[in-house]
């Protein structure tokens, strides 16, 4: 991309692009926080990541008031003007990402001294890895600028809300097997809702980097494989 | 999996007044035009349609040829020697460098608005009236006071002016004289208008009442326009060019050529990148 003739403008661009890295990077940890406090019970960690998720609003406010500054200012047009639009939406799905992620990290903590058998916390971790790895790759296409990777993250959504499924199926097994497991399940099954969300949300950052670069919407409907709303769950045999 | 993008073209995105009108026909339409002054090439091989009762905005950095485009569809580069126009233009199928064709006459059915208001140092009356006079359009002095009266309001000046007709033209602020100069053009009953940036001289709200004025008129002319304010491009017509070194790089809907140019060259300008 050519640079503007008014250098200001490509400044006010790099501070916008330098802050949704940046708050693509604290996403990114606050997430991983989030899982491994309550995958190793740990209350401190929990903490930590429910304070860092006040820091991703900060930066969110800071980006559109910067972003309606340049709009005023700047009246962009064509390829710049996606650039800001898509970047304040783009913000907001990272906000909501961490607001996710930090409404893990309090279950965690309501969780911290319950024992959490193994085999429940393996689902939950495949599915943290896959948002994880959505998440990254979805932050690579936006720094790249790459239409192609963006459609990658876009299709591979199916996949987690695939895993979401199968967890959500395992988990009522196990209060269906003993009812002293409901407070314990009701926690990861939201923890698990909250991951597939996030998944949600970066394929919405998909779509947004997909427009920016090629000015075209996505036209397909998003691959959707997310049948839990749609489960009838029968009583128990007695 | 097989992922359509989307082709909706952009025009229909924002269904509002800008493109509520069905399009219409075409009333300019100009063939491989060339033009030369002297031996500088100023238009290469430029060909367009412009519609009807719309308005068609020429942008392009200063020399890129968009004025003297403009100049030829009135025939005002005749006025210079060493202009030579080939290739053809016609409104509504009409050769109008047909050597038959009296150039006064082209004048009056394609009027123009200047980057700098130059009202005629006679009455604000007399401004309006001049037309309509030397082209005999007025048997009596009422039908020419109508016409008088008519230009003004369509131009959106009557109420200002109505109580002092017999003031100069030239006392009238810069908003105003323009709109004097609009009013004139109109006055003729012409099919086009072709305005070289006729807002450039002027403040916001001023310019603010020419850009309604030319929404007004649209409906009832062919109207070009020449500008160096993206924005008003944007705002005020349905079809933008873009002209670069004496060539039409691309010409289409406003929204188009503003949110989803095809050509680079287009979006540098746009984005203010032009090196």
């Amino acid at each position: 991309m050519n640079e503007h003739i008014v250098k200001s403008y490509d400044a006010e661009f790099s501070e916008i692009d330098r802050t949704t890295a940046q708050m693509g990077g604290l996403a990114e940890t606050l997430l991983a926080d989030a899982f491994a406090a309550l995958e190793r019970r740990d209350p401190a960690l929990a903490e930590k990541a429910v304070v860092s998720d006040r820091a991703i609003d900060q930066l969110e406010h800071q980006l559109q008031e910067r972003a309606i500054v340049m709009i005023a200012k700047r009246q962009p047009m064509a390829n710049d003007l996606r650039h800001i639009m898509t970047v304040m939406k783009i913000a907001g799905d990272l906000e909501r990402i961490g607001d996710l992620a930090k409404n893990i990290a309090k279950r965690a903590m309501a969780v911290s001294r319950e024992s959490t058998p193994e085999p429940l916390m393996s689902g939950l971790r495949h599915m943290t890895e896959l948002a994880q790895r959505q998440l990254k790759d979805v932050l690579d296409a936006l720094s790249a600028l790459s239409a192609e990777k963006a459609l990658l993250v876009w299709r591979s959504d199916a996949s987690l809300d695939a895993l979401y499924n199968s967890v959500f199926r395992e988990l009522l097994t196990y209060m269906m097997e003993d009812p002293r497991n409901i407070g314990l399940c009701t926690h990861l099954l939201f923890g698990a809702k909250n991951i597939e969300r996030i998944g949600d949300h970066t394929t919405n950052i998909a779509e947004n980097v997909y427009f920016l670069v090629t000015g075209s919407t996505i036209a397909d409907d998003r691959p959707k494989s997310d049948d839990t709303s749609t489960i009838f769950i029968s009583r128990p045999p007695q | 999996m097989n992922v359509q993008l989307a082709e909706r073209p952009l025009a229909t995105v924002f269904p509002g007044p800008a493109t509520a009108l069905a399009p219409s026909k075409t009333k300019i339409t100009a063939r491989d035009v060339n033009v030369f002054y002297g031996e500088k090439h100023a238009i290469k091989d430029l060909s367009v349609d412009i519609p009807d009762r719309s308005v068609m905005s020429f942008i392009g950095p200063s020399g890129c040829g968009k004025s003297t485009f403009l100049r030829c569809i009135n025939r005002m580069n005749d006025t210079i020697p060493i202009c030579r126009v080939t290739g053809k233009i016609e409104i509504d199928g009409q050769d109008i460098y047909d050597p038959q064709l009296d150039p006064v006459q082209l004048r009056a059915r394609v009027g123009m608005v200047f980057q700098k208001a130059n009202p005629f140092p006679k009455s604000i009356y007399d401004n309006v009236a001049y037309g309509p006079r030397i082209h005999g359009m007025a048997r009596t002095g009422t039908d020419l006071d109508q016409i008088v009266s008519e230009s003004l309001e369509k131009a959106g000046l009557w109420n200002e002016v109505k109580d002092r007709l017999g003031d100069s033209g030239t006392s009238l602020s810069g908003g105003q004289q323009q709109r004097l100069c609009i009013a004139r053009a109109i006055a003729v009953s012409p099919e086009v208008v072709l305005m070289d940036e006729p807002c450039s001289a002027l403040d916001p709200i001023a310019t603010a009442k020419i850009e309604e004025l030319i929404d007004e008129l649209r409906t009832n002319f062919c109207i070009v326009i020449v500008t160096h304010s993206m924005q008003q491009a944007a705002r005020v017509s349905q079809r933008t060019a873009f002209f670069h070194l004496g060539v039409l790089v691309e010409e289409g809907p406003t929204e188009q050529i503003f949110s989803v140019p095809h050509d680079r060259r287009t979006q540098d300008y746009i984005t203010g990148r032009f090196g």
